[in-house]
């Protein structure tokens, strides 16, 4: 199985039915994407496939064949995102945030309050209640900060 | 419900590590409360999911394959409390006379309140990994929020054969009390697989075990019978609160304790009787859930003032008013509010901040509605408890600085901040020069469970003690110069609760909490009139918890516990289907997304309690206590008779058929 991860061609022998975010985390050892149910529902998974947010359990790796896959890993530790997710308080226990911040990735330059939360919407956080996540992404976006 | 009467394996057990009960080197029994609750069933089975046979295979597709075939001799379970015969625990809270105060009064308002189950839905689920180690002995790594409560149990499942067992917590996704009782039963079980395969073991509950496997928060029962004067003052108080325990004791009769403390809201009135019981029916247990009994019974008493208003052709804030404590009143333990005591400052804010009486009036008639509740919740352990526990803070001098060694764990509420900022503050050191330990049973001091709204104003307080006794033996020193010249210094401290404190554990007399935080909740809503739908557009959290440490993390709690009692009013309902539960899926128990969120308007008011680090209360269960009654009472400003939660679209659909 070939595909681009994180910029570097990557080539895994897996077995093709196996779910990407486990040849993620066991296969190559990108642990940093998360599993909170293993049934697409509460996003901690999500990572890009061609740059679109997708949910890594429940997605054969064999669909990411020949694709560019990146995980959180991909931004390095020191994207502007991740700074306001730590300065705004948009990351309690951390577990959703990968996924928050790869299906953030995915928004575009001047975004509303309303397609923050669209873009958001697969993406369960059982700890902040959202706000301090509208006011990060916000605040990454040059946007005037938002009452939510 | 029934007994094993045999276990068969039908797969090729080659290459399996299997235990039962007969692996227990010591007690088969998870040391809490009472020691009731087997780690592996040994015959009775009390609920669908009590553990009997573990497996261990390298291959989790072999163990998925595995298939055992277990034959009961069944017996009928109970699943109804109100049938229950076995009590778990029993509160009584008399003061006055409330016969005499029911007697005297003009009317008499009675109600009956419900509310079901609620999941944690920590992101991350229940998981530990157990590792062995040299001696026979066995760490044990886990998403934990007590890692001294696991100790405990280990302790009593291993006895002396197996000393040198630790726990150590990992980054935890999340707690809000389900990672409080249920991880001492999953450590419990990776190490009799450790122990007999000698190999590391790594227990991961997925969602669906999790769900129906793990604690939830007790549904309750909570009937009130109320004496009032034509001029709103409340005269009698007559409270029956029921918690469905579930199949085992764990944290029942503490939940019940707590619950029943806080079941006649923050009111003053002369005349209280609080009867609470909590009883064994088979399902899973119920445990911690942030507000530990407080969110069930304050519904109760918050929907029953709103239906005290409505007898009286009152509104909802005069009578609030007109009954709140204030400084000098006694709340039904007979304790007597200081200072500190906030009720009528938040719920004056509130109300002003959001409008609230114009908007009553000029929503009437509309789908759209606003409510509010008022609520308190008691700080750290309940009575007597913070003295029993007799909790542990210990700073270490470093070669850099210093390091807090504390048992309190980080689950997301901001813990090892927090902490780091009052040690640097009270030590006169930067921020920077403070570490914080990873807790590991074998090296922290125990500073007791990281629960109660107490990792801040308790184990804060002794860590600002430790930091104090610190400053004077470092005598102008920098920790690093102190380090070069002299060597390690530790200083290590306990807690001491303040000497005023008065409490009779048989009686449940006295100063229940060192003291409290205090809310209003204020909540606007549209109710969907083809659907049934009530969609909060707008919700105004206005508390006060002494002074934040870290306001971003504070707002962060107060955020993220209004969503959580947000789904608890509306969204989250445990469908219990033959003692499990049937929706055990993020798909079909939902909890807030983005999209069913209102705007949050957030208000943190200051006064200070004396007792606390720089004059902080506990905050981490207060925000969850006041949404679901806000939004109840918000659904009876548009005329209907709701009275139990989750007000989900069915609920209100028969309510709108009844009225």
């Amino acid at each position: 199985m070939k595909f681009v991860l994180n910029g570097a061609p990557t080539e895994v022998a897996v077995h093709p039915a196996a779910r990407l975010i486990d040849v993620l985390r066991e296969d190559l050892g990108l642990t940093g994407t998360k599993e909170g149910c293993g049934e697409g529902e509460c996003g901690a998974c999500t990572v890009l496939v061609d740059g679109e947010p997708v949910c890594s359990c429940i997605i054969p790796v064999a669909q990411v064949a020949g694709t560019e896959v990146t995980t959180i890993e991909g931004l390095g530790g020191d994207h502007p995102l991740q700074h306001h997710f730590m300065n705004e308080v948009g990351a309690q226990c951390g577990i959703c945030t990968p996924g928050m911040i790869m299906a953030a990735l995915s928004l575009g330059p001047a975004p509303t309050l309303d397609e923050v939360k669209i873009a958001l919407a697969g993406n369960l956080c059982r700890c902040t209640g959202y706000s301090a996540i509208y006011r990060a992404i916000m605040k990454w976006k040059g946007m005037p900060e938002v009452v939510a | 419900r029934g007994r094993v009467r045999s276990i068969r394996f039908d797969f090729d057990t080659t290459g399996f590590t299997i235990v039962d009960y007969r692996d227990v080197p010591a007690v088969n029994a998870a040391d809490l409360i009472e020691k009731d609750q087997p780690f592996l069933v040994e015959q009775e089975v009390r609920h669908m999911a009590e553990p009997i046979v573990l497996l261990a295979h390298e291959d989790r597709e072999k163990i998925l394959a595995a298939n055992v075939v277990i034959e009961y001799d069944e017996e009928e379970p109970l699943f109804d409390p109100e049938k229950a015969d076995t009590v778990f625990k029993e509160i009584d809270i008399l003061k006055g006379d409330v016969a005499a105060g029911l007697a005297g009064a003009d009317i008499i308002v009675e109600g009956t309140y419900r509310t079901g189950h609620q999941e944690h839905v920590y992101i991350e689920p229940n998981a530990v990994i157990a590792v062995p180690e040299g001696d026979g002995g066995v760490a044990i790594y886990g998403s934990v929020q007590c890692p001294f409560y696991v100790i405990k149990a280990l302790r009593c499942l291993l006895g002396s054969a197996h000393p040198n067992v630790r726990v150590i917590q990992t980054e935890t996704g999340g707690g809000f009390g389900g990672k409080e009782e249920y991880p001492s039963m999953i450590a419990g079980h990776a190490v009799l697989l450790t122990l007999k395969s000698g190999r590391p073991v790594k227990l991961i509950y997925d969602r669906v075990e999790d769900m129906i496997a793990t604690t939830k928060r007790h549904p309750s029962i909570v009937r009130h019978r109320t004496g009032v004067m034509r001029d709103g003052r409340i005269v009698a108080m007559d409270i029956d609160v029921l918690m469905d325990g579930g199949a085992y004791v764990t944290l029942s009769p503490v939940v019940l304790s707590r619950g029943c403390i806080h079941a006649a809201g923050p009111y003053r009135c002369d005349n209280v009787r609080i009867f609470g019981r909590t009883v064994l029916t088979n399902t899973p247990p119920n445990g911690a859930f942030r507000g530990f009994g407080a969110p069930q019974t304050e519904f109760a008493v918050e929907v029953h003032m709103e239906r005290i208003a409505e007898a009286l052709g009152m509104g909802p804030v005069e009578l609030r008013r007109k009954n709140a404590l204030q400084p000098g009143d006694t709340t039904a333990t007979g304790q007597t509010m200081r200072e500190d005591c906030s009720a009528l400052m938040v719920l004056d804010e509130a109300v002003e901040r959001t409008d609230f009486t114009r908007k009553r009036e000029e929503f009437r008639g509309t789908n759209r509605a606003i409510g509010l509740s008022l609520f308190y919740h008691g700080a750290g352990f309940t009575g007597s408890g913070e003295l029993h526990l007799k909790s542990r803070a210990r700073l270490d001098v470093t070669r850099t600085g210093v390091r807090i060694a504390v048992g309190s764990t980080e689950i997301g509420q901001g813990t090892r901040t927090m902490h780091a900022q009052i040690v640097s503050d009270a030590l006169g050191v930067p921020y920077e020069l403070v570490e914080v330990m990873q807790p590991d049973t074998s090296l922290v001091a125990d500073s007791g469970p990281t629960v109660a709204s107490r990792t801040c104003m308790v184990v804060g307080k002794i860590l600002e003690e430790c930091a104090l006794e610190m400053k004077e033996k470092l005598a102008g020193t920098t920790p690093a110069e102190y380090y070069a010249h002299y060597g390690e210094m530790s200083v290590e401290r306990m807690y001491t609760p303040p000497d005023w404190i008065k409490w009779d554990d048989s009686s449940y007399r006295g100063d229940a909490y060192a003291t409290y935080g205090w809310g209003c909740d204020v909540v606007e809503l549209e109710l969907d009139r083809d659907t049934y739908e009530a969609r909060p557009v707008k919700l105004t959290a206005v508390q006060e918890f002494g002074r934040p440490i870290h306001p971003a993390l504070a707002r962060g709690q107060i955020e993220g516990g209004t969503a959580q009692g947000l789904g608890y009013a509306l969204l989250e309902r445990v469908v219990m289907r033959g003692g499990a539960m049937a929706n055990a899926q993020l798909t079909n128990y939902t909890i807030a997304t983005t999209l069913d969120m209102p705007e949050l308007d957030v208000v943190m008011m200051e006064n200070p309690y004396p007792g606390g680090p720089f004059g902080a209360k506990g905050l981490g269960e207060l925000p969850m206590d006041g949404p679901a009654p806000a939004v109840v009472n918000a659904l009876r400003h548009l005329g209907l008779d709701v009275r139990e939660i989750p007000a989900t679209p069915e609920l209100i659909s028969a309510c709108v058929t009844a009225a």
